[in-house]
């Protein structure tokens, strides 16, 4: 499922059935076609094209918010179990308390003073993932600093740098990876409340929270066009769920054991 | 224990303390000129310069940020910017709306969690089982507006059984509003619920494989008396610790499930807020979500010491 949307996305980059952006007015509300696949919206846009290029949109956004969160708080959740002491005290503070800002609220604050856009939503996001990647791989790069071959390239006189990026991150990458694919998902339902709020994306760029957003004014004269883009949003977080827990069975075969 | 709460209270104290902080540096200092924000980058000078001394905010930071404090403390939160009446005023009566469908979500998640989970764990591997589970995994992966949207299609617009969104005000007498939070909970109680529902039924499950549970059930005590004495108790620390994990997705979903259905609580307040460049009340709100995710996790963790003595004796 994933794969078919990162074709969906791909193919929308040169070539939609429709365009996501013509508005088309004596268009308004065709049914589903051979040139309209799924039909039009209000303004005669071909709502096949909008979903196909929401999708390009979506998974942008999730790549660089989950990116942000990734390489922050899994170099600081590192350097927590690295440092130990007062750093790690303080990073671990720091990321108790990011929990009380989920990505909509920093997503309200950021708009209230910078203005609605696309590049706050993804800062959002991505600062809310932060805490989430640094508290996991703490967690466990800890429990790794205590293993025996740790220990052993200790005394054979490794520095703590060192030893990190040989021993401990290829032991939490696969916890890691796991992490970043459910979290790939929650970023692409975050998106899409975000846009529909029409605190994230703005017009004309086609995302499927502003199509629901628009959507939802018409339910009384074509409600399909409010099931399309929630369809494809469920689809699409559905896939990423499911290649986490099947990435997790094959990455971690004793967490799979244990469930 | 006492320590243990004392420890859990300061805390509680600093973590607040360090988000009222954050908010403030966020929508005080960071913009540079709150007042340039609230009228516009094209405003004139003299009126950017008017209306920043009007706002206080030519007063030193530290000296707002105590104000505020202390404000918060008494009750004197200024006025909006928009609506010239005190922040307070609009956002008492935004809570008395939110925290009933916050609460009313909840209930409802939790009743589902429990009754999903406990079953499909009972018949375990089942076809019931499965099937629960397929739904679930599909609960977890609808966003919840989309969710709002085709209970309003369905309960309102088909059936007609239901209001499609508005909120007619308390006085209008309690089984009317009711009825007009249903969908609304009901949207977030789906998502919650199932992510709870497996959370429950992988706990039990766990739990049943426990030595002490086949001692239960050696020394003659039925499935279901050990279920209830042993099992769930058990089982239901996990439950709890992501119920708290959940508060905060649940919170923001209403933000979000409140826009749907027009209900004027916080969330369509600070969304509106945005709209008329109201700083003030933003802030406001903000600080109080976060208060609310903040505290309930404080009573999460003082809720697990109540349930599980073993982590009092290790005093976390």
């Amino acid at each position: 499922m994933t794969a078919f949307l990162l074709i969906c996305a791909a193919i929308s980059l040169f070539w939609t059935p429709g365009s996501a952006y013509d508005i088309t007015i004596t268009n308004r509300f065709l049914p589903p076609s051979a040139d309209h696949w799924l039909g039009t919206d209000q303004f005669g846009r071909d709502i096949a094209s909008m979903l196909m290029t929401g999708t390009q949109n979506s998974i942008v956004v999730a790549v660089v918010a989950v990116s942000i969160g990734l390489f922050i708080g899994v170099s600081l959740g590192l350097l927590a179990a690295a440092k130990r002491g007062w750093t790690e005290e303080i990073i671990m503070r720091f990321s108790d308390f990011s929990f009380a800002f989920p990505a909509i609220l920093s997503a309200i604050m950021l708009t209230a003073i910078l203005g609605p856009g696309g590049v706050n939503s993804i800062l959002a996001i991505g600062l809310y993932n932060i805490p989430v990647f640094a508290r996991l791989t703490r967690g466990s790069a800890n429990s790794i600093w205590a293993r025996e071959f740790v220990m052993a390239a200790r005394a054979s006189g490794k520095g703590r740098f060192r030893i990190t990026f040989e021993h401990i991150l290829p032991n939490v990458l696969s916890l890691i990876i796991v992490q970043a694919t459910i979290l790939f998902a929650i970023a692409i339902l975050a998106e899409a409340a975000l846009s529909y709020l029409g605190l994230g994306t703005q017009p004309p760029e086609p995302s499927w929270g502003r199509m629901l957003n628009e959507a939802q004014t018409l339910m009384f004269l074509d409600p399909m066009q409010a099931i399309y883009p929630g369809l494809a949003i469920a689809i699409a977080v559905f896939g990423l769920n499911l290649l986490g827990d099947g990435l997790r069975d094959v990455l971690d075969p004793r967490l799979s054991r244990k469930r | 224990m006492s320590v243990f709460i004392a420890k859990r209270v300061l805390t509680l104290l600093a973590t607040l303390i360090g988000a009222s902080i954050v908010i403030f540096l966020v929508m005080e200092i960071l913009p540079g000129d709150p007042a340039l924000v609230i009228l516009g980058v094209d405003a004139s000078d003299e009126a950017v310069r008017a209306l920043t001394i009007e706002l206080g905010l030519d007063r030193p930071p530290l000296e707002r940020y105590w104000d505020w404090m202390t404000g918060i403390l008494t009750g004197e939160l200024g006025n909006s910017y928009a609506y010239k009446v005190p922040v307070w005023e609009l956002v008492e009566g935004a809570l008395l709306i939110t925290i009933p469908l916050a609460l009313m979500s909840i209930t409802l998640s939790i009743v589902l969690a429990l009754s999903i989970g406990l079953y499909a764990a009972a018949n375990h591997n089942k076809a019931g089982d499965i099937t629960l589970m397929g739904i679930s995994q599909l609960g977890i992966s609808v966003p919840n507006f989309w969710l709002a949207i085709l209970l309003i299609i369905l309960f309102a617009i088909e059936l007609r059984w239901l209001p499609a969104g508005g909120f007619p005000g308390w006085k209008e007498g309690f089984w009317v509003c009711l009825k007009a939070l249903l969908l609304p909970s009901l949207a977030l109680a789906t998502v919650v619920g199932a992510i709870l529902a497996r959370i429950t039924r992988s706990s039990v499950l766990e739990v049943f494989r426990e030595d002490y549970v086949r001692t239960a059930r050696a020394k003659g005590l039925s499935q279901q008396a050990t279920l209830w004495r042993h099992v769930l108790r058990n089982a239901l620390i996990p439950v709890l610790t992501v119920t708290g994990i959940q508060f905060s997705a649940l919170l923001t979903g209403t933000v979000v499930v409140e826009n749907v259905f027009h209900i004027p609580g916080l969330g369509s307040l600070v969304l509106k807020a945005i709209n008329n460049r109201d700083t003030i009340v933003v802030e406001n709100v903000v600080l109080l979500l976060a208060t609310m995710i903040i505290v309930v996790n404080f009573v999460v963790d003082i809720l697990y010491a109540v349930i599980d003595p073993r982590l009092k004796a290790h005093d976390i």
